[in-house]
């Protein structure tokens, strides 16, 4: 093993925060605090001891555990924590990176080799780390007759896209960044704009790989929205709404794959072909356009544009438990809490502060979290296998596939879902 | 007052329709040479391939080195395939010095340049896997390699480069043991080989990618003198292992292996096939190999050859390889020229992707079983 820092002495450590005190107690006054008070602004603060925080209140009672934890509770109930930690991006984020993680171990296995090893000592855990830091490092170059900034914005929008595609995805009752009533219907507004960022990002890079990319990922995305989007509409007709939560909610006693399995299948095969994955990878075909529309990004805006597909991976991975493997429902298989923790709450170590009110998420709750990962890694697992079995395929065997035969393929599906509810076996009102 | 210009300096009409790409020689997808394609939408309309980014002057380098010390660097064109490479050489240094060579010495030279020959097709067979997008297609044949150049630095001592076949016979005789190894190994690589059908070669997302595109016809495959697995894949029966048997093949069975269609699939079946036939070659060889006996003719220091010239070609792993040697009665050939598989090859991609998408470009460029750095020498 290289030692990283083989000269390091503590004291030339401590020494070297000493002389630059300065500049971290500025950087803490002007960054630190502002941030921690705009946490602290949103929150709804409780009421203890029958007195209401202030934030400047809320502030000194952080240095005191027993007083955090309601501060921290507090915290987890509002939109912020939703949007950046738990349901929202935080979440996805770790998922997408556990995805990278398995992608590379799986395909390593299957590959008879070994993969990622040696960074991280527990099988190369930490390999995914190491790459972002090189992509931060690394100089971002820019083609000279670029569109400066539309090719500086496309990464960024990706990016933002694919977080709103996020937030959209019920996790378990109730936790859902966005619960709209139209759920369905801000998904595909949200997937239609796949295919004009990757155009804009294509043009804007002024080069001719990039710019065939570009056009076969329109193609691709453009022809296959089409089966995607009528591959839902059976969920749609049988449960008669557009609100993800209501339709995991309706398949408490069935998912929807036992009717729908036309549409089930339809909707995997697109969702492979939008997220431009093999055997669907024409857009980033390396041994004919180099990486296609990836080709002139480089640093770190190539590493937003891995980070907005594989949130997009996640979030379609998502979006296919809730639809037809039924979400977070799910036999109850989290242990329930003991018993004093909910009424006493817990000790905490030498201090014997007693903190009531805990646990923060109820059992329901984890519960259905739990089912929904185990869920979604099973989808992504599936996403992920088709990369070390087959070979890419053409551009007009692509077309022809999603224009002949998932189209009318969706069309039978569709008639499926009508006459199971015309025969009134489902839907609402139905026998089931 | 249009002066007229020569053909080759006239500008050209430019078609507002037609998109020039340069594939290479910084292209995934090209190896060590460019391929300017010519683009409407998604059809090839012209294809111009470019080789010489790789030219190393072998020939010219064999006239300033004596008949022994151009062994190691002519084998330089294609590394994978180094002693079918320099074989043609060897056989022709063998006629110019009148040299016969034992009986042992030609069996150990047929094992070494089938082994070599199934090297290389690995190595074509990873790359083509990769162009295709199959990326467990390039690590299987990427390891599995490494089976047989175990053996072959066993034999040799080196993992590619092997300058093992001189004239008069090999470098050195054979490791004790050997053979049962060699046994093993090649029935384990032949069993491994076979697995690649179910991955690859029936898949049915490559049969319909590669079949009946970059058709070269019966006709066409002998009229622009392609060789080799292409020549065979378009249903011409040709194998100079079996036309013009050098050594000892005559004594060996085996088979030639034809395919009709003279589409991408095939050709890259062919090879494919050939590995398995030449799986068969070195057991019988083993088997029908005398057990001891001397395996090089001693030469005079500094051997010199009469005033003659002479043409030998054997079937390497990219096809017929020949090799012109001029001798005028000096210890250096007058001239060397290497006539190599991968160029004939070569000439036929214009011809191919005429017409065809640019998403067949890959699989019909690494069909042809070409080799960058051999077709520049």
């Amino acid at each position: 093993m290289s030692v990283i820092a083989p000269n390091f002495k503590f004291s030339e450590f401590v020494k070297s925060i000493l002389d630059n005190i300065f500049w971290i107690l500025l950087i803490f006054v002007l960054i630190g605090l502002p941030a921690v008070f705009i946490i602290l602004f949103y929150i709804e603060m409780p009421v203890i001891n029958g007195e209401l925080l202030t934030p400047f209140l809320a502030l000194t009672w952080l240095a005191d555990p027993s007083r955090t934890l309601p501060i921290l509770k507090a915290f987890m109930t509002t939109d912020l924590f939703r949007i950046a930690a738990f349901p929202g991006f935080g979440f996805a984020a770790l998922l997408a990176a556990g995805t990278i993680f398995i992608e590379r171990k799986m395909l390593a296995k299957l590959q008879l080799r070994v993969g990622p090893f040696y960074c991280g000592k527990i099988e190369g855990i930490l390999q995914l780390m190491g790459d972002g830091l090189k992509l931060i490092s690394k100089e971002i170059i820019i083609p000279a007759k670029a569109d400066k900034p539309i090719f500086w914005a496309a990464p960024i929008i990706f990016v933002a896209t694919a977080a709103a595609f996020v937030a959209l995805i019920p996790v378990a009752p109730g936790w859902v960044v966005a619960d709209v009533d139209v759920g369905l219907l801000a998904v595909f507004a949200i997937i239609g704009f796949f295919p004009i960022i990757t155009i804009l990002s294509a043009w804007s890079s002024n080069s001719k790989f990039p710019f065939i990319g570009g056009i076969r990922a329109l193609h691709q995305m453009v022809s296959f929205e089409i089966p995607l989007i009528l591959s839902l509409l059976g969920v749609v007709i049988l449960t008669g709404t557009l609100n993800l939560s209501e339709i995991v909610a309706s398949q408490t006693n069935f998912p929807w794959i036992i009717f729908l399995p036309i549409g089930a299948i339809i909707f995997f095969i697109t969702i492979l072909a939008e997220l431009e994955r093999i055997p669907f990878d024409l857009p980033e075909a390396e041994s004919e356009i180099v990486a296609g529309w990836l080709t002139e990004f480089s640093g770190m805006i190539y590493g937003l544009v891995q980070l907005g597909t594989y949130l997009k991976l996640y979030a379609f991975a998502a979006l296919f438990v809730v639809l037809f493997l039924g979400g977070w429902t799910g036999p109850m298989i989290w242990p329930p809490f003991p018993e004093e923790i909910i009424t006493d709450g817990i000790v905490i170590g030498p201090i014997h502060a007693k903190i009531p009110g805990l646990p923060v998420f109820s059992q329901e709750m984890l519960n259905g979290v739990l089912w929904f990962v185990i869920k979604t890694v099973g989808v992504i697992f599936f996403i992920l296998l088709p990369r070390g079995v087959f070979p890419r395929i053409r551009i007009d065997m692509l077309l022809s596939l999603g224009w002949y035969k998932l189209i009318g393929l969706a069309f039978v599906n569709i008639f499926i879902a009508l006459g199971l509810l015309y025969a009134g076996v489902l839907g609402p009102g139905g026998i089931l | 007052m249009n002066k007229e210009l020569p053909p080759g300096l006239a500008l050209q009409k430019v078609d507002e329709r037609i998109m020039t790409l340069n594939v290479g020689p910084q292209h995934p997808g090209s190896g060590h040479m460019r391929i300017i394609v010519q683009i409407d939408g998604d059809f090839i309309v012209a294809c111009d391939p470019d080789p010489g980014y790789v030219h190393r002057g072998e020939e010219k380098m064999a006239e300033y080195r004596n008949y022994i010390t151009n062994i190691p660097h002519l084998e330089r064109p294609v590394i994978h395939d180094s002693c079918n490479v320099l074989y043609p050489y060897v056989l022709g240094v063998e006629e110019l010095l009148g040299i016969e060579v034992p009986e042992r010495a030609k069996y150990i030279r047929v094992i070494a340049s089938e082994l070599n020959r199934c090297v290389y097709t690995m190595y074509w067979l990873a790359i083509y896997g990769i162009f295709l997008g199959h990326s467990t297609m390039f690590m299987w044949p990427a390891g599995d390699r490494e089976l047989l150049i175990d053996l072959l630095e066993k034999m040799t001592g080196a993992r590619v480069t092997h300058a093992h076949f001189v004239p008069g016979g090999v470098r050195n005789d054979l490791p004790p043991n050997f053979e049962d190894v060699c046994l093993r190994q090649v029935n384990y690589f032949e069993k491994r080989i076979k697995e690649y059908a179910a991955i690859f070669y029936d898949n049915p997302i490559l049969i319909a990618r590669t079949a009946n595109t970059g058709v070269l016809s019966r006709e066409d495959a002998i009229r622009l003198g392609t060789t080799g697995s292409v020549l065979r894949a378009s249903g011409v029966d040709y194998d100079l292992r079996k036309k013009e048997p050098y050594d000892v093949y005559d004594e060996l069975d085996f088979q030639t292996n034809v395919l009709k269609e003279g589409d991408s699939y095939a050709r890259s079946k062919i090879p494919w096939l050939d590995m398995m036939e030449s799986c068969r070659i070195i057991r019988h060889a083993l088997q029908k190999m005398p057990k001891s006996g001397s395996v090089r003719v001693k030469l005079k220091p500094n051997p010199k050859g009469g005033d003659a010239s002479v043409y030998k070609r054997v079937e390497s792993g990219r096809g017929s390889l020949g090799c012109y040697i001029v001798s005028d009665k000096k210890p250096e050939p007058y001239r060397v020229k290497l006539s190599v598989g991968s160029f004939r090859n070569l000439i036929a991609l214009p011809y191919l992707l005429k017409g065809e998408k640019l998403g067949n470009m890959p699989s019909v460029y690494w069909s042809l079983n070409y080799w960058p750095v051999e077709a520049d020498r």
